[in-house]
């Protein structure tokens, strides 16, 4: 039952990742989660934390450009990964059309689930540039939001997704 | 914030040196593939292996086969799954029961092979330690009684996995890696109906893939119950797989629940009375009211226990309309509050 | 200067002023805090529901490797509480435990991992004492004491009011409903788990950080808990991840991370786990409820008589207003010239309850319209029609002396009944589809602080200077509401700048004016008119020293859109930042406050300062559903909804305000419940929360959310700053009863109780089958020793809004021994 005080090394863990574009390099408990490490370790406290459990969402960033659960995913396997986070969505001073239009649109308001729902969204848009209301309900249906009920996340993405692929046709 | 225990970690290459790896480490080790079962229940300490060993960077089970039927790598993600063209088309009970498995992200994450090795779950067992101990643990670790029935010999926790039944009636095997050697079994025989004991996958072995016979002139489909549009476990699965004649009689037919048992049931009477009939109403109801005498749902998942055994049939009736090949999207909508 | 100056800032769709930081992930919340040589905290919970403790070890949790400070209950000796009356818990329970989860120890270790395994070490020998898991319990076991501070057995609080004689009312009516409910226990589930990091500063002072959303109430508890002088703490309100009432209540935590960094001479860190968020809890009480009304044949209230009775949980928290706040604003919808109301809160071995978004009302506010619901259909009356029929007057006072200011009810009625097609839907749609309407009414704030004093209740600083830059400073706490930006707005608006250029400073009770906090929908209103006060102040202050300055009269300068100028000449222009010099070259150091103190109530009787409010919001409802007569399942495939809001001040919040109330309300309506489980009696004591997690305490998800058509009805109010009412709570009242009465309209069983499940329906459908009244809900109603009621006439009868003791208490008396 003492599982915490079992005789176990201690030793800490060493990997590499790209997060952001920069690649780190990194010393860590070995239990720790790559939500722990983004947080506690590299100070990325962007990333946030409802339930650490893959209940809510709250932990989402892209690993290798897929919306994954960081509190559901060991750091030990993120060796040579490359990480998106919320602190590098923006392209220097310049928000991305994501966080332009949530902060236009009502889509964060106390702001809690928004890293993760931001960078979910950035999977979706990433693949689909185009997609339906639905659809958008769908990718962001493991994304918990207590103060929206949604409707103004998902006309967020949609307007995101719009000046995206505005932006396309002019460049 | 909740945090694994402290615990080895190993990363083999290859199956062989996995399977070498978990003979060696015997009990103490466990395979972890996306994590999505195992880190919440060992943060839970429900389950406290001393060595994990991560099928994360194993060769080859990422594997589709497209031959006479189809395999599938054990790694493949369930994203993978669902997007594989031959498996929304050809069997699409399994695509739609991949499909809804807990949320996007967590089929971004979680495997097929361990979907199918999911441990079961109850909701007196998945809790935290410390609400555990509020309850004096339970049978199926560190107690003694059921809490479900407290006069139960066994533990009554719950199959809960989506795409076993989906497979099972896809008539589905899986192939078993050990040091020892290998085999391939039906996976229907891969669950025991023990809540502790439900799996006869032996510590040492490895599910590498699952192998999908071809199946021309088969329709499929799943039907999940749960309170919600995502996340959620199936409180209710109901998977079907049928071939008509064309005169529309069936010929074949293979339905299972999941959810309602310690493993994943099929029917063999339900399924038998269904052959050589056409799928009017009444056969369809008829075979709801057979599904709904085996299933037995205990009061340890969410929604009351009656209500979940009352509406097998509608859900059997649902499948079945579906594999008759009536028009169900609105009910889908309403049901699983997406289009599949 | 002409007050008709066209608005720029309010109004507007804007990006809210905080919007970036959030959407970078550059803010902070209480967990993102890190200081240097911090160590964090983690809580031993009781693992029984109700037992003595007789002894606690701590040596080896002490001993083991990593660990600091081992605290427990000695070490507390003061109990705290939010209300004056019930001051009956303490930071770590020093003998008693009262619930599974009750915090009884605390280990202060390098990390969280060490921590923790050093509170497995501490061994707690506990002698079990018998349980109480339901109100009924609590009544029929009294000599079980969860608290030996009351008067009777289990029971906290026990009230009733009467005004004007109802048993009288209700003879007289035409026809007289008699109807149980039961509305289910929920939590707030903030997204954001409560975390609070504490330093000790200077010579033994104190500042801690937390998700708190009322810094100023906790900051007088730290005082007295700690026993440090107020002034020797600072409490910093992080930026709440979403609150819901859920952060109101100071927590046990936030004393013992401050004792041990003021122990310890480093700083301390907690970040409760989601279980932990379901224990510390405080969210909306299970209540059962009896209402009997007298109508009129013609559809017109005679008279209520409510009964409630409320599972308070196993603290006081913010009880004593929980239980009036399933009374009091029951009047304010329809015009009811005669209204009773017992309440009574019991105390039971479960977390305790507290305010959640509506506080109180949600419940009552379910059985009214569900009620009022059958009414109309016993009178073959269009339930739209009964209730427009019946609304409530602007400028007028309910029976229970509580005074309406504006009101926009009727209007909502209108507006959602137009935009629903409600007149082709109600009784129309084919069997399995049904719409439902239902109104609520909401506080803008509460007319009276939690504890009494004079002064104001919101205070704010402005601070100007020659740079041009504005910051104001107000303790308000920005918890998602969007309180930083009403109050830029504000400020913006009346210095004719634009929000950009205000810095807000918010929640600090070190440097920021007092504002009581986040609840009661008070923010807008109270912080907003302090606001307007002292931005008011300012913009006189400027407008005196430009019109010196351009030779002008000061009636004709204007301040907007970053320039200061004389009305119709142009060339007389500045910037904003230029005048700002020559007003501080006037005037010296600019710096204004603004304070604001709600109206007093117009009831003298005692207990007339809960309910009143400067302004009450009104909203009406329709939700449409679909029902599976086989299976009794239940979708919502749309709901609209119109909130008089007095004044939208940025549409963009105001709107996500209403859809998310509308959300909650759903997720109330559908699914969410705080449950418990016992396990046979004959095997185990156990008593416990039955679904503590995320995945089991089921909320809504994106897939299950319809679309919401929001309305916003706009009839400025008098005492609200540019008229705004509130937005953050009455949107979600109406929700629950306009569901139950949709699920009725469809398929013709009612569901008296919440949440509104499949497998209830299916259950009413069965009754309905057999013939019998297709009806799930409560059966009976305890007897519940009520206290004889404060009696008041209403105004209409000629009270003069004290408590009257004339002969109707004789003939009441009378009445009672003659039964
Ligand atoms: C919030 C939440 C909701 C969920 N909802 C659902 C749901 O609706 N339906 C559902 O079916 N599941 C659900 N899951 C469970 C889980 O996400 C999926 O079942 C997933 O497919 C598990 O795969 P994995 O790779 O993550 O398994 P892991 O956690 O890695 O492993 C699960 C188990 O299988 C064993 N295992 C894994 N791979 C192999 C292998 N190749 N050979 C032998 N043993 C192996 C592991 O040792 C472990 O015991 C949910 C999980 C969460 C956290
Ligand atoms: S079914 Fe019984 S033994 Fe099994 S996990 Fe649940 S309570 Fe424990
Ligand atoms: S923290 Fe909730 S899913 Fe990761
Ligand atoms: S914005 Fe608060 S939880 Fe989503």
């Amino acid at each position: 039952m003492n599982t915490a005080l079992q005789k176990v090394d201690q030793r800490k863990a060493h990997i590499t990742l790209r997060v952001n574009g920069e690649e780190v390099e990194v010393s860590f408990a070995p239990y720790k989660t790559l939500l722990e490490v983004l947080r506690e370790e590299l100070d990325l406290t962007g990333t946030k934390h409802g339930c650490e459990l893959g209940e809510c969402g709250a932990c989402a960033v892209l690993v290798d450009g897929e919306p994954l659960l960081s509190c559901l995913k060991l750091a030990l396997e993120c060796d040579g990964a490359s990480i998106e986070t919320v602190e590098g969505l923006a392209e220097g001073p310049e928000l991305h059309p994501l966080q332009a239009a949530f902060s236009d649109h009502g889509g964060s308001q106390c702001g809690y689930c928004t890293p993760g729902v931001l960078m979910t969204a950035k999977g979706l848009l990433d693949r689909e540039p185009n997609p339906s209301r639905e659809r958008i309900k769908e990718a962001l249906s493991g994304n918990l939001c207590r103060c929206t009920g949604y409707q103004q996340i998902v006309d967020s993405v949609a307007d995101a997704a719009r000046t995206l692929r505005e932006r396309g046709v002019k460049a | 914030m909740m945090r694994l225990p402290w615990f080895q970690y190993q990363r083999p290459a290859s199956v062989a040196e996995a399977a070498r790896m978990l003979a060696a480490e015997g009990p103490r080790g466990m395979l972890i593939a996306g994590g999505t079962d195992l880190l919440p229940n060992m943060k839970r300490r429900q389950q406290t292996p001393a060595t994990l060993i991560s099928l994360s960077r194993v060769e080859g089970l990422k594997k589709i086969t497209n031959g006479s039927g189809l395999t599938l790598g054990a790694g493949l993600t369930l994203t993978e799954v669902v997007g594989t063209g031959a498996v929304r088309e050809k069997y699409r009970g399994l695509w739609q029961a991949a499909a809804q498995v807990a949320s996007p992200h967590l089929r971004n994450m979680g495997t097929l092979g361990g979907n199918l090795c999911l441990d079961t779950r109850c909701n007196y067992y998945n809790q935290n330690e410390e609400w555990r101990e509020a309850i004096g643990y339970c049978m199926k670790k560190e107690g003694k009684t059921c809490w479900v029935a407290t006069a139960s010999k066994r533990c009554l926790a719950v199959s809960s996995t989506d795409t076993a039944p989906a497979l099972i009636a896809l008539d589905a095997k899986v192939r078993l890696v050990s040091a020892a050697g290998e085999r391939e079994l039906a996976l229907a025989s891969l669950y025991n109906n023990d809540g502790i004991n439900y799996i006869t996958r032996k510590p040492d072995e490895i599910l590498t893939e699952v192998v999908l016979p071809q199946l021309d002139g088969w329709s499929s489909t799943y039907w999940k119950l749960r309170r919600r549009g995502s996340f959620d476990f199936p409180l209710l699965g109901v998977a079907a797989a049928a071939r008509m004649a064309p005169d529309g009689s069936v010929l074949e037919a293979r339905v299972v629940l999941g959810a309602v048992s310690s493993q994943p049931l099929p029917l063999a009477k339900a399924s038998e009375f269904l052959v050589g009939k056409k799928l009017n109403d009444e056969v369809i109801a008829e075979a709801g009211v057979l599904a709904a005498s085996r299933a037995k749902p205990m009061d340890n998942t969410d929604l009351d226990v009656y209500w979940r055994k009352e509406v097998v049939p509608s859900f059997v009736g649902y499948a079945l309309r579906e594999i008759r090949g009536d028009d169900m999207r609105a009910m889908r909508m309403r049901i699983s509050r997406q289009a599949l | 200067m002409s007050t008709a100056k066209r608005l720029d800032v309010i109004g507007h769709a804007r990006r809210r002023v905080d919007g970036r930081e959030k959407v970078t992930g550059q803010l902070r919340y209480a967990d993102d805090m890190k200081l240097p040589r911090m160590l964090h905290m983690k809580l031993l919970r009781s693992s029984h529901p109700h037992a003595l403790i007789e002894a606690i070890d701590t040596a080896r949790a002490q001993a083991y490797p990593g660990v600091h400070l081992v605290l427990t209950g000695k070490d507390f000796p003061v109990p705290f509480g939010i209300m004056p009356v019930a001051q009956d818990e303490y930071p770590l329970a020093p003998e008693h435990v009262r619930y599974v989860g009750d915090p009884l120890a605390a280990v202060v270790a390098t990390d969280e991992q060490t921590a923790s395994a050093a509170l497995q070490l501490i061994e707690v020998k506990y002698k079990p004492l018998p349980t109480i898991a339901t109100p009924e319990e609590a009544l029929a076991q009294p000599e079980v004491r969860i608290h030996d501070y009351t008067d009777v057995g289990n029971i906290h609080r026990n009230q009733a009011f009467e005004f004007g004689d109802v048993e009288e009312a209700l003879s007289k009516s035409d026809h007289v409903f008699e109807d149980l409910f039961f509305y289910e226990g929920d939590n707030h589930m903030a997204m954001e788990q409560h975390a609070s990091l504490a330093r000790a500063e200077g010579e033994g002072k104190l500042t801690l950080w937390s998700s708190t959303q009322d810094p100023h109430y906790l900051h007088r508890q730290l005082a007295r808990v700690l026993q440090m002088p107020a002034a020797h703490i600072r409490v910093i309100a992080c930026d709440n991840g979403g609150g819901f009432g859920g952060k109101c209540d100071p927590a046990g935590h936030e004393f013992v991370v401050s004792k041990a960094a003021l122990m310890l001479g480093r700083p301390v860190k907690i970040c409760l786990t989601r279980e932990e968020v379901f224990y510390l809890h405080r969210g909306r009480h299970p209540v059962l409820m009896k209402f009997r009304t007298g109508v009129t044949k013609d559809g017109k209230l005679t008279g209520m008589h409510l009964q409630t009775l409320l599972d308070g949980g196993a603290y006081g928290s913010h009880g004593p207003a929980s239980t009036f706040y399933t009374g009091v604003l029951t009047p304010l919808t329809y015009e009811l010239p005669r209204f009773k109301f017992d309440a009574c809160r019991v105390f039971t071995n479960k977390p305790a309850c507290g305010p959640k978004r509506g506080h109180g009302t949600p419940q009552p506010r379910f059985g009214q319209e569900v009620q009022l619901d059958k009414i109309a259909e016993m009178l073959k009356r269009d339930p739209a029609e009964l209730r427009l029929n019946m609304v409530t007057q602007a400028n007028s006072l309910t029976a229970s002396w509580l005074k309406i200011g504006s009101n926009g009810l009727a209007e909502c009625i209108r507006q959602v009944v137009a935009g629903s097609g409600w007149k082709q839907k109600h009784g129309k749609l084919p069997q399995g589809r049904g719409v439902g309407i239902a109104c609520g009414s909401y506080m803008c704030g509460a007319g009276v602080s939690i504890y009494w004093n004079k002064m104001p209740h919101s205070g704010v600083q402005l601070a100007l200077d020659r740079s041009g830059q504005v910051t104001v400073f107000c303790g308000a706490t920005e918890i998602g509401q969007g309180s930083d930006d009403v109050l830029a707005a504000i400020v913006a608006e009346t210095l004719g700048i634009s929000t950009k250029e205000v810095r807000c400073i918010t929640g600090d009770t070190g440097i920021t004016p007092i504002d009581l906090g986040s609840y009661s929908s008070r923010v807008t209103i109270m912080m907003g008119n302090a606001a307007l006060q002292a931005a008011g102040r300012a913009r006189d202050m400027i407008v005196t020293a430009v019109a010196e300055q351009l030779e002008v009269l000061p009636e004709s300068v204007v301040l907007s859109r970053g320039r200061v100028f004389a009305a119709g000449d142009a060339a007389k222009s500045m910037s904003f930042a230029e005048a700002v010099v020559y007003a501080e070259s006037k005037f010296g150091t600019l710096g204004t406050v603004g304070s604001y103190t709600p109206p007093k109530p117009p009831g003298k009787f005692k207990a007339a300062g809960v309910g009143p409010s400067p302004a009450y919001s009104f909203s009406a409802c329709v939700v449409e559903v679909e029902v599976d007569e086989h299976t009794g399942w239940i979708n919502v495939p749309k709901v609209w909804i119109a909130h008089d809001i007095g004044r939208a001040l940025n549409p963009v919040l105001a709107r996500g305000q209403v859809i998310g109330g509308v959300y909650m309300g759903l997720g109330e309506a559908l699914m969410e419940e705080q449950v418990f489980r016992r396990l046979p009696p004959k095997l185990s004591s156990a008593l416990v929360h039955k679904i503590p997690s995320l995945l089991e305490y089921k909320s809504i998800t994106s897939l299950d959310m319809p679309e919401v058509e929001v309305m916003l009805v706009e009839d400025p109010d008098p005492n609200c700053p540019f008229g705004a009412k509130e937005v953050g709570q009455g949107p979600l009242l109406p929700v629950m009863p306009a569901v139950a009465n949709a699920i009725f309209d469809a398929v013709g069983v009612r569901i008296d109780e919440v949440p509104l499940t499949p497998e209830k329906v299916l259950r009413a459908l069965h009754l309905k089958r057999e013939g019998k009244n297709p009806r799930v809900g409560p059966e009976r109603f305890p007897d519940v020793p009520y206290p004889e009621p404060t009696f008041v006439l209403p105004p209409g009868e000629g009270g003069d809004g004290n408590e009257s003791k004339m002969a109707k208490r004789a003939d009441r008396v009378m009445e009672r021994s003659a039964s």
